[in-house]
C-alpha cells in the first residue's frame, strides 16, 4: 500500500479534479462553455480536460450564454449531464432566460419525465480587484427562483465535495464559485478525497457560545477571522457556513441560533433584497423565544458593484461584522 | 477524430491569405417560394402521399376549428388556431421518422398531433390542468414552447448529442416570424451550424407576430435569407403547398441525417384566424386581405391537384370528412370532461427530493383542503 501525499491544493484545483473525476466516472458528463476547452478556462479550472477527455467531452462553445444553458438544456433531454461554464457573474444574465423558464421548471411541467441534470458553475463575488461587471452576488436571483438548488464552497474539500454531489443530482444546481477563494489553500489528498456531501447541508465551522454567524462561500473566512478578533472581546462565536442556499438547511441553522440566542447574517450581495432578508426571518420564526436581540444583517451596500479600488468599502469586512456583533444587545445581560 | 475535429481547422489563416470560409452562393435560397401544387413537378408525385397529405390536412383543419369551439365553452383557457398552416404543421411532422424529435412552439399542436400525439394530452397546456400533457422522451416531442423562439437551442443540443452519441437522430424546430427576431434564434442558428448539428428549423412566415406585420419585424430579404449568415443552407418553400412542404422538409432531413448539418427553411403561409381566441385581428387587418388567402387555402390546393387526377371521388371525400367528424367528436366528449386534479401534485415534481420547505408548505395546503372538504361535508 503506499502513502498518498498530503499536499497544499487550492480551491481553483479542486474543482478542477472534481470535474475531472466526474466526467472519467460517468461518460455522460460533458463541460461546455466559453474559453473551458484549449485555454482551460479563464480561471484554469478546467484545465486538462479537453487533453484528457476530447472536444467532445469538453467544449469550447461560440460566445452566447443563453446559446451554451439553451443547447445543455437539448442535451440533457437526451440523457447527457452537461456542466456548464458562465465566465463570470454577470456574464450570465444573457442566460437568465433559459435558467428560470426551462432549466428551473422542466421537471415540474413534465410531471418529472423530463428532470434536467444541469451544473451551472457561475464564479461570483468580488474582492479580486475586477472591473465593472466582474464581482457580482447575483445568488439572490437564483434563490428567488423554484426549481433551482444553489450551492456555494468555502473550503478546498467542499468544492471538491458539493461539485462532485451538484454534478451527481438529477436536479439542476447552480454552483456559486467564490472568486476570491479560487486561490485558497488547503492540505489535500486529491487520491482520496473526502465523502460527497449531500447538497443542502449547512455545516458549523467554528463552535461558539455567544453569537451565531451565519454566511457562505466568500464571507466565510472573513468570518472566521471576525471570530478570532472578537475573542479580545469576550466573545466567543459560532460560524455556520450554509453551503446550501437552496434547499436551506433550517435545522442546523436553527440548533445554532437557538444555542447562542444571537445571529448575524452575513453576506457580499445587497441587504435590500437579499438572502439575508430571507435567512433573518427564516430564524426569527423558528427561534422567536431563544432570541436576546434582533437578527442583524451585515452586506452588502444595495448599490452597483463599486469599482476596484473602492470595493474595499463595499465588502463585509471583520469591523463591520464586529460592529454589528457589538449592537446584539449585550447590555441586557449584564 | 472527434465530432468537433470535423467542423474543420481552428487556425485562422495568417494575412494576407484572408478569404471567404464558405461560398455564400450555394446556401442562398430560391428567388420565390418553391411550389409543386400547380406545376407539372405535381402530376409526378407519389398519389398515396397526396391522399394521406389531404386526410392528414381535413382532420388539422376540423381539429382547429374543434379546439376554437371548446374555448367558446370554457373548455380551453386559450387556442392559438393554425388554420391556414395546416400544411406546414403537417407535411413537416411527416418528414420526420419515428426516431427524430419535434420542438413545438404553442401554435403547433397540430403538428405533435400528425407526429401521433393523442389529440386530447396535445391540449393540457391549453386546458391549463398541467402544463406539459405527455412524456417528451416516449413521443420525442418537447413540450409546446411558450418562451419564443427558446426551444430552439434545446433542438440544436438535443440533436448534438444524439450525434455524440452516434444516433441517427434529427431534430425539428418550429418557430413563427416573430421569433426569429428573438435572441435565442440566432444563438441556436450559429451554435447549429458552428456544430453541424442534425437539426431543421421551419419558420412559418404566418405574415403577423400577433399584429406586428413582417415588415416591422425584418429588413432581411426574406427570413430564409438569414441562413446565410450562419453558413448554413436557407430554403424558401410556399407553405399552403402541402407537396411542397413535406419534400423540402424531408430533403433537410435526409441532409443532416448524412452529417451535412442544419437547414433554415421558411415557408411563407398566412394566419387565417386572430392570434388566438383572445385576440381581435380587425384592429390591425382588412377582411381583404384574408380574402386574397382563401383561394390559396392550403386544402384547396391539395383538393384542385387530386380533382385533376381524378384522385378524389365523393366516396374519398366523405371517407375524410367522417374521419375527421370522428376525431371531433372524441375530442369534443374528451374535452368535456372535467380533468383529474390532485392540488397536491403542485409540490410533487419541483425537485427529485422535496425540500423541507416544500414540505412544511405541502402539509399546509392539505390542512387547508381538509378544511374545505370538512366545510362541504357540514354544508350538506
Amino acid at each position: 500500500m503506499t502513502t498518498v501525499a498530503v499536499k497544499p491544493a487550492t480551491m481553483g484545483q479542486a474543482l478542477g479534479r472534481a470535474l475531472r473525476d466526474a466526467m472519467a466516472d460517468d461518460p455522460s458528463v460533458h463541460v461546455l462553455g466559453e474559453d473551458v476547452g484549449t485555454l482551460g478556462g479563464v480561471f484554469r479550472v478546467t484545465d486538462g480536460l479537453a487533453k484528457e477527455f476530447g472536444d467532445d467531452r469538453c467544449t469550447d462553445t461560440p460566445l452566447a450564454e443563453a446559446g451554451i444553458l439553451g443547447t445543455a438544456v437539448g442535451m440533457a433531454m437526451y440523457g447527457l449531464r452537461p456542466v456548464v461554464e458562465m465566465q463570470f457573474d454577470a456574464f450570465a444574465y444573457p442566460a437568465f432566460e433559459q435558467l428560470i423558464s426551462h432549466v428551473a421548471r422542466m421537471r415540474n411541467r413534465t410531471r418529472g419525465g423530463m428532470p434536467l441534470p444541469i451544473t451551472i458553475r457561475v464564479p461570483y463575488g468580488g474582492g479580486i480587484g475586477g472591473v465593472e461587471h466582474h464581482s457580482d452576488s447575483s445568488e439572490a436571483y437564483y434563490m428567488a427562483t423554484p426549481g433551482l438548488h444553489v450551492v456555494t464552497p468555502a473550503t478546498v474539500e467542499d468544492a471538491y465535495g458539493l461539485l462532485r454531489a451538484s454534478i451527481a443530482s438529477d436536479d439542476p444546481v447552480v454552483f456559486l464559485e467564490p472568486k476570491r477563494l479560487y486561490w485558497s489553500k488547503a492540505d489535500w489528498n486529491p487520491d482520496a478525497p473526502s465523502t460527497v456531501e449531500p447538497i443542502g447541508k449547512a455545516v458549523v465551522r467554528r463552535a461558539g457560545r455567544s453569537a451565531t454567524l451565519l454566511t457562505y462561500g466568500p464571507s466565510v473566512p472573513v468570518c472566521l477571522e471576525a471570530a478570532e478578533a472578537a475573542r479580545a472581546e469576550g466573545w466567543d462565536l459560532e460560524v455556520v457556513d450554509l453551503r446550501s442556499l437552496v434547499p436551506f438547511d433550517d435545522e442546523t441553522v436553527t440548533a445554532s441560533v437557538r444555542r447562542t440566542g444571537r445571529a448575524v447574517v452575513v453576506h457580499e450581495s445587497g441587504g435590500f433584497g437579499g438572502p439575508g432578508g430571507e435567512i433573518a426571518a427564516r430564524v426569527t420564526e423558528r427561534c422567536f423565544h431563544h432570541l436576546e436581540a434582533p437578527v442583524l444583517r451585515v452586506a452588502g451596500f444595495d448599490i452597483p458593484y463599486p469599482p476596484p479600488m473602492l470595493e474595499r468599502h463595499h465588502l463585509p469586512g471583520v469591523d463591520r461584522i464586529l460592529d454589528a456583533v457589538a449592537r446584539l444587545q449585550w447590555e441586557a445581560e449584564s | 477524430m472527434t465530432v468537433m475535429e470535423q467542423r474543420g481547422a481552428y487556425r485562422p489563416a495568417p494575412p494576407p491569405a484572408w478569404q471567404l470560409r464558405t461560398d455564400p452562393a450555394p446556401l442562398l435560397p430560391e428567388a420565390e417560394p418553391y411550389r409543386v401544387l400547380g406545376t407539372d413537378a405535381a402530376r409526378k408525385a407519389d398519389p398515396e402521399l397526396l391522399l394521406r397529405l389531404h386526410g392528414e390536412l381535413v382532420r388539422g383543419r376540423r381539429y382547429n376549428t374543434q379546439a376554437t369551439a371548446l374555448t367558446k365553452q370554457g373548455r380551453l383557457a386559450v387556442y392559438p388556431s393554425s388554420t391556414g398552416q395546416e400544411a406546414c404543421e403537417i407535411a413537416a411532422a411527416l418528414a420526420l421518422r419515428e426516431q427524430d424529435w419535434l420542438f413545438p412552439s404553442y401554435r403547433d399542436t397540430l403538428a405533435a398531433v400528425a407526429r401521433g400525439l393523442d389529440p386530447v394530452a396535445a391540449l393540457t397546456l391549453l386546458r391549463g390542468d398541467w402544463h406539459t400533457g405527455y412524456d417528451p422522451r416516449e413521443h420525442r416531442i418537447a413540450p409546446l414552447c411558450t418562451p419564443l423562439a427558446t426551444q430552439l437551442p434545446h433542438a440544436v443540443g438535443l440533436a448534438h448529442a444524439a450525434r455524440l452519441k452516434g444516433d441517427d437522430v434529427v431534430a425539428l424546430a418550429m418557430v413563427g416570424d416573430g421569433g426569429t427576431s428573438e435572441g435565442d434564434f440566432h444563438e441556436a442558428l450559429n451554435f447549429a451550424a458552428v456544430w453541424q448539428a442534425p437539426v431543421v428549423f421551419l419558420v412559418q412566415n404566418n405574415g403577423f407576430a400577433i399584429s406586428v406585420p413582417l415588415a416591422k419585424q425584418t429588413a432581411a430579404p426574406s427570413l430564409a435569407h438569414k441562413a446565410v449568415g450562419y453558413g448554413m443552407p436557407g430554403r424558401l418553400v410556399d407553405g399552403n403547398d402541402a407537396v411542397a412542404v413535406h419534400e423540402v422538409l424531408s430533403e433537410a432531413v435526409e441532409r443532416a441525417r448524412e452529417g451535412g448539418g442544419p437547414t433554415l427553411i421558411e415557408a411563407v403561409t398566412y394566419r387565417m384566424e386572430a392570434h388566438t381566441n383572445a385576440d381581435d385581428a380587425t384592429r390591425y387587418r382588412q377582411d381583404a386581405d384574408v380574402e386574397a388567402w382563401q383561394d390559396h387555402d392550403p386544402i384547396v390546393l391539395l383538393e384542385r391537384e387530386l380533382t385533376e387526377r381524378d384522385l378524389l371521388d365523393e366516396d374519398r371525400r366523405r371517407a375524410v370528412r367522417e374521419d375527421a367528424e370522428e376525431m371531433a367528436a372524441d375530442l369534443r366528449a374528451r374535452m368535456n370532461q372535467d380533468p383529474a386534479l390532485d392540488p397536491m401534485d403542485l409540490f410533487t415534481h419541483v425537485y427529485a427530493e422535496q425540500t423541507s420547505q416544500l414540505r412544511e408548505q405541502a402539509a399546509l395546503l392539505r390542512a387547508e383542503l381538509e378544511a374545505e372538504n370538512e366545510a362541504d361535508g357540514a354544508g350538506r
